[in-house]
């Protein structure tokens, strides 16, 4: 069936209008969207009382000051590695539920499924349910139709601002960052940030949705790799519903299969696909069409579960009448395990590595440029940049003292003694001189270790740096 | 690889015809809004065709509709910063030195700003971290000052520079040279070498340091100082010290004496090169150094 005119390049959206539906996915379902979306739009503005030093919001990414908090635990800059750590669980999460839950991740936690959820939610409720929908796009322009998409669109805009709103509160005091929002004395980059993500809600979610998923996203692609036949995958059982038809009391009716070709699952899905033509890398597993199949199942006195999470080994057995192992089984192997050891090992070390941080760390630099200075009376001074940094919510008074083999000298600059103050939750830079008396046999490098202890709680940390001196002219 | 298109029967998709080893491409038509991009992005690149620089003629461009130019966007980033620094800066300017490094936040600014200052100016003689260069060029680091270590002392030497005739209060001062002029002969010289390693503790021959003594005492006491401990009124260096401008060994001293040495610095607060407060900073650095005295 060779065209006659060649085919376009470029193909519109075809528009896909999702039907109500109710079951226990759907009821998951909101209940994920409720947990999720609260957690998004309430979390900056929860209080967590860290003392008079420091900010009182429980989650918080400070970057103007290189803090992050969350609840108990305050990440400094050089300590990223927690949240390279936590990008990597991340990761490994996405690998244990594609290999345990197929992708459980787009069907029921990805924003983008979320947000579009809550579109086509408030799209019903304007317009109307799918035939409402269905015919106010083929009708003309009217007062009507204009008045329900600018209230549409109203609504879709509000959330969209809410939703672009709420980020940049994760990065400055929530409430005195919302009054400056609206009193417009925000900084531009907050505006600029919530336009932006404003935009994004608005456009990925309104009009993009599954467009999303099936070009934009590399998610799909790379779950494609991971995926096997034991995977659970949302799956119309052929074997069962095959031969569809709708006609039940025809002749011949007997040969047909449990399918009553209602349409049920292709008008609720929110990917616009007919789950009956096999797996699909559209489809995001969101589970819809097994909830509107259950039901149809139901009023028409058959079992459940003509559509519904298997993996395709065992569907292939059960097409043959074989028996297959039960579900969990499937969830709970090899794979699953290895990842979760993984993923689980590693939430263990970081969660350990955080309980036994100190409140105390030193680093010290050692001048390269000069190694060495030769004072008039001939002792040999070298130069050192102290970092002493106080992660404690109180200004802390630190003592500095060093251990090492010869007569040395230390003089703080700035300082005067030992004993210098650090601000809460800061770091303080001094320069440390550090001269040696003239020793024509002291080897060229000395060991030298600082050892910073904070004067209340004794805490101290160490640096091991060394001493540099000319050659040693005896032996 | 064919170029024959057909249809695909599992998709109804049109094929690019081409085949590798059977394996086939469907050429599935790209969503429009993906179309809709890139004339947005065409209409876009036209607009910045004629706002900014875009064609090269040469070696100049279309200039743009804007007046847009990266050598501008660079002297506007730099008049933002002379602005958000003249907090400070002008703070520095006004007040006394002393003022100035009691405050910390102007104190920290100033060594901070001064440092900067010195790698872009000073450097090339005293060396990045200001320890100097064998040869004439003094280590700011150690203790031992020509002129004066103090926080004023040096912050004049900077400002007035040394035997310049830019400055008329340039640090002066000129060694005779004692082989050269033909004031002393070479045993005489010869002599107070020997005597001049004697009281910098180094190895030298006593019978020519005795008589060397008397040599120094009527040549180089009236500027080096009875003991040899010089005197920075003058820039007389310390002689009895560990630390050398132009080498402490034999042959570095006997050629000092016989022909003289000295080194030249700029007035930096001549001829437009510093502000006053610049100099103010690179002093205020150079006596953080670790050398400055009271």
């Amino acid at each position: 069936m060779a065209s006659e005119q060649p085919p376009a390049l470029f193909s519109a959206r075809e528009p896909v209008f999702p039907r109500r539906v109710s079951g226990a996915f759907r009821t998951a379902k909101w209940w994920i969207m409720a947990v999720t979306l609260g957690i998004y739009y309430v979390t900056p503005w929860l209080r967590w009382d860290r003392g008079p030093h420091l900010p009182d919001q429980a989650v918080l990414m400070d970057l103007a000051n290189r803090r992050f908090y969350f609840f108990w635990i305050e990440i400094w800059p050089q300590e990223f590695y927690y949240v390279a750590g936590l990008l990597i669980m991340a990761g490994l999460g996405l690998f244990l539920f594609t290999s345990a839950l197929g992708r459980v991740w787009c069907g029921y936690a990805c924003p983008q499924t979320v947000w579009v959820d809550l579109y086509i939610l408030v799209e019903r409720w304007i317009e109307g349910d799918r035939n409402a929908r269905v015919r106010l796009l083929k009708q003309d322009w009217n007062a009507d139709k204009i008045r329900k998409r600018v209230m549409k669109w109203l609504a879709w805009l509000f959330i969209a601002m809410a939703t672009g709103g709420a980020w940049v509160f994760y990065f400055a005091d929530a409430p005195t960052l919302l009054v400056d929002l609206v009193t417009f004395n925000a900084p531009f980059v907050a505006y600029t940030t919530v336009a932006i993500l404003t935009a994004t809600t608005f456009v990925l979610g309104g009009f993009l949705r599954e467009q999303v998923c099936n070009y934009m996203c590399p998610w799909p692609r790379i779950q494609a790799a991971m995926l096997d036949p034991l995977s659970l995958v949302v799956t119309y059982r052929e074997w069962r519903g095959e031969p569809r038809g709708k006609h039940r009391k025809r002749e011949g009716a007997e040969e047909l299969g449990d399918c009553i070709d209602c349409n049920a699952c292709v008008v609720v899905c929110p990917q616009g696909i007919d789950i009956r033509d096999g797996q699909q890398m559209e489809c995001i597993t969101c589970a819809l069409c097994i909830d509107a199949c259950n039901d149809v199942m139901d009023k028409v006195g058959k079992p459940r579960g003509l559509i519904a999470y298997a993996t395709l080994v065992d569907e292939a057995a059960a097409a043959k009448g074989e028996g297959h192992p039960p579900v969990w089984k499937r969830v709970v192997r090899l794979r699953t395990l290895l990842y979760f050891v993984l993923w689980s090992s590693i939430g263990v070390a970081m969660s350990v590595s955080l309980f036994l941080r100190s409140d105390v760390d030193v680093t010290v630099e050692r001048d390269r440029n000069p190694v060495f200075v030769t004072l008039s009376d001939g002792w040999i001074r070298n130069g050192y940049t102290m970092k002493a940094q106080n992660k404690t919510a109180d200004p802390q008074e630190f003592i500095l003292t060093f251990r090492a083999t010869g007569p040395f000298a230390m003089e703080i600059q700035d300082v005067g003694s030992r004993r210098f103050t650090v601000d809460a939750d800061s770091s303080r830079t001094l320069r440390i001189f550090i001269t040696g008396a003239p020793d024509p046999f002291r080897a060229e490098r000395t060991e030298f270790e600082f050892w910073l202890q904070n004067a209340n709680s004794r805490n101290r940390a160490v640096y091991e740096t060394v001493f540099i001196g000319p050659e040693p002219t005896e032996q | 690889m064919a170029d024959e298109r057909r249809v695909d029967e599992v998709t109804g998709t049109e094929t690019t015809g081409h085949n590798w080893d059977g394996i086939e491409e469907l050429d599935t038509p790209m969503p429009r809004w993906w179309l809709y991009t890139l004339y947005a992005l065409i209409i876009w690149g036209v607009i910045y065709l004629f706002m900014y620089p875009a064609i090269p003629i040469g070696s100049l461009s279309t200039g743009g509709l804007l007046g847009w130019t990266s050598r501008g966007a660079v002297a506007e980033d730099i008049a933002e910063a002379k602005v958000a620094r003249a907090v400070f800066t002008d703070q520095i300017a006004e007040k006394s030195i002393p003022d100035v490094m009691s405050d910390a936040d102007l104190s920290r600014f100033a060594r901070a700003g001064g440092a900067a200052t010195f790698r872009s100016f000073c450097s090339q003689c005293h060396g990045g971290a200001g320890a100097g260069r064998p040869g004439g060029y003094p280590n700011l680091q150690d203790d031992d000052w020509l002129w004066g270590g103090s926080v004023d002392d040096i912050h004049f030497t900077i400002a007035n520079g040394v035997r310049n005739e830019e400055s008329p209060d340039a640090r002066f001062s000129q060694m005779p040279a004692f082989g050269s002029d033909g004031i002393l002969d070479n045993e005489q010289v010869a002599q107070v070498v020997e005597y001049v390693l004697a009281i910098s503790d180094q190895e030298h021959d006593a019978e020519l340091a005795k008589p060397g003594a008397e040599v120094y005492a009527e040549n180089c006491a009236a500027c080096h100082g009875e003991t040899g401990t010089g005197d920075q009124e003058q820039g007389a260096p310390n002689l009895t010290d560990a630390i050398w401008l132009f080498g402490g060994d034999r042959e570095a001293v006997t050629e000092t004496v016989r022909y003289s040495r000295a080194g030249v610095m700029p007035a930096w607060s001549y001829n437009g090169y510093l502000t006053d407060y610049e100099v103010k900073m690179v002093a205020i650095y150079v006596h953080s150094l670790g050398g400055g005295t009271q």
